[in-house]
């Protein structure tokens, strides 16, 4: 085992435990909190790809803004920040089958796939990720298209909060 | 390679032989490297740390008509030292209730969210953490962390003056990264990058001639976000009495207060990184990486001067008022100014330096005056409406 898959199931098991501590925990700011943390490995993956711009971004838009954003709306909505109630619904097992489902199906398609023991290309000197990225978003060959729709219903969203929360006199 | 040009090198050439003499395989001395350096990088910022303590009491006293710090040693110097020892033998109280887990992790959080951004802070031209191709990106996603810290505490502590601070705080701080961050990007369309080690390089002129109103916005996005004085909203002592830290005794207070003078220093050299050419002054820097080390040190001092400079002058300003002019005056015109910096260094492209030096400033200077002009005419409609009454009622008499 390399030095690097060892890192990556450290991670992989910080995350998974993580999130599973997401799910399980009855009082919601650690909820919040163990959410960050999961947040944070999936980060750190990013890192351990290679994808340094991502790796940033995921700690700034999720932990730095949504994260943040969670911790303030379950303070301003809920008096009590333990979770009484049982934890699970009649729907448990729907949710469990899905899970067994998609787990299997997963792992069915994974077996016909060789790309599990290759490893990956060296990244040529001078590749600059971030200016391939930025150049991908805005090129009428790249992605120009799904990133403007992206645009304009984030854009769509923004005036619809405004409008909902607009006070008039 | 020289000691004299590249220190940190020759250090861990000499280490890496010491060490495979030792038997080491090289991967293994290199990793051991790597941690001693991080070591050595973090052991310097705290020993910085406790001598910041020194200089901020004491230009406060100046600021104040005092002389500070004196009785401890030469010009008090060894006054900070006093206070970590009366800071370690303090009772280490937790406030009943608290969640000891959250309220524990919180003050480390703090102190690791200023020292993380030092790993991209190009010291000399050959050291530096690592060269991170996202650096300024990078310093955002590190205050992110000083945010969480925050909120952690003010809610862990069970205290309703912590949470209310942490609640304004917070709300500080997310509101002013986004000018933080739209003024981060000027030095990247003039760099081509947003690594702070490309930025440095490419500063022949400093990046302050080119966006005064940039440097500007910057330093007052970055004083919000280390929550100083005017909009120390987070302490607030006269309403909250110390804000989010409240419940904080000894060194876990001592860390936030300790965070709190670092972040100062650090965005005072971010400062000089971005608008003031970091480690490069005439040259000095191809001399010795000692001097490029000094040359850095003291233009962020010098920057730290400046946010201290305002903190001991001006007033708290109001939060309805603080949120209102970040997102009403300071959002808009770090934008404004972000797209009339793009579309400049688009047109003057190819010009000579001096008009593409003296454009750039020009519309700076011309923006910073719309800008004000606006803000002017809208205070002066806002107070009519206030006083317009009275001021009929004079021109009668």
């Amino acid at each position: 085992m390399t030095g690097q898959q060892i890192i990556f199931l450290a991670v992989a098991l910080f995350t998974l435990g993580s999130g599973f501590m997401v799910v399980t925990t009855r009082n919601l700011i650690h909820a919040a909190l163990w959410l960050i943390s999961t947040l944070f490995g999936v980060a750190v993956v990013f890192a351990i790809l290679n994808a340094g711009f991502l790796a940033v971004v995921q700690v700034v838009v999720y932990i730095g803004a949504i994260a943040i954003l969670f911790i303030f709306a379950v303070m301003l909505t809920r008096k009590d920040m333990r979770d009484q109630g049982p934890q699970t619904n009649q729907n448990w097992w729907v949710g469990a089958l899905i899970a067994v489902l998609v787990f299997g199906g997963l792992v069915f398609l994974l077996q016909g796939w060789n790309g599990l023991s290759r490893t990956a290309a060296d990244i040529p000197s001078g590749f600059d990720a971030v200016a391939e990225l930025g150049t991908a978003l805005v090129s009428p060959a790249g992605y120009v298209l799904p990133f403007e729709v992206a645009s304009v219903l984030l854009v769509a969203a923004l005036v619809g909060a405004v409008y909902v929360a607009f006070n008039r006199k | 390679m020289s000691f004299w040009i590249d220190p940190l090198k020759v250090a861990a050439d000499w280490l890496l032989g010491i060490f495979t003499g030792w038997g080491l395989p090289e991967v293994a001395a290199q990793i051991l490297i790597g941690f001693l350096g991080v070591l050595l990088l973090i052991s310097v910022l705290m020993l910085l740390d406790i001598f910041l303590v020194w200089v901020e009491r004491k230009v406060v006293s100046r600021f104040q008509d005092r002389i500070g710090p004196n009785r401890v040693g030469p010009f008090g110097l060894i006054q900070p030292f006093a206070d970590i020892i009366k800071l370690l033998i303090k009772e280490d109280t937790t406030p009943g209730g608290a969640d000891k887990v959250v309220y524990n992790i919180a003050p480390m959080l703090s102190m690791m969210s200023v020292l993380i951004l030092w790993a991209v802070v190009p010291l000399a031209p050959r050291i530096l953490g690592v060269d991170l191709n996202v650096g300024a990106l990078y310093i955002i996603a590190a205050g992110a962390i000083g945010t969480l810290s925050i909120i952690m505490a003010g809610w862990s502590s069970n205290n309703k003056f912590a949470l209310i601070g942490a609640f304004r705080q917070v709300a500080v701080m997310v509101s002013f990264e986004i000018p933080m961050l739209a003024t981060l990007l000027i030095p990247t369309i003039f760099a081509g990058s947003m690594g702070l080690s490309a930025i440095t390089q490419d500063q022949n002129i400093w990046y302050v001639f080119l966006a005064p109103l940039g440097a500007l916005i910057f330093l007052i996005a970055a004083i919000a976000e280390l929550g100083r004085a005017p909009f120390d909203m987070g302490e607030a002592e006269s309403e909250l009495v110390s804000g989010y830290n409240i419940e904080y005794s000894g060194m876990k207070f001592g860390m936030f207060y300790a965070g709190e003078l670092l972040h100062a220093f650090t965005f005072g050299g971010f400062w000089a990184i971005m608008f003031f050419g970091g480690y490069r002054f005439l040259g000095l820097e191809q001399v010795s990486a000692f001097l490029a080390v000094a040359v850095i040190v003291f233009k962020a001092f010098v920057g730290y001067w400046i946010i201290m400079w305002v903190k001991y002058t001006l007033m708290r300003i109001r939060i309805d008022h603080m949120l209102a002019f970040n997102w009403k005056f300071l959002t808009p015109l770090a934008f404004t100014l972000l797209m009339v910096v793009a579309l400049m260094n688009a047109l003057l492209a190819g010009t000579p330096t001096w008009f593409y030096v003296s454009g750039m400033f020009l519309s700076n200077i011309v923006l910073a005056w719309i800008a004000i002009e606006i803000a002017r005419s809208y205070s002066r409609r806002e107070r009519e409406k206030v006083e317009g009454s009275t001021r009929v009622v004079e021109a009668h008499h």
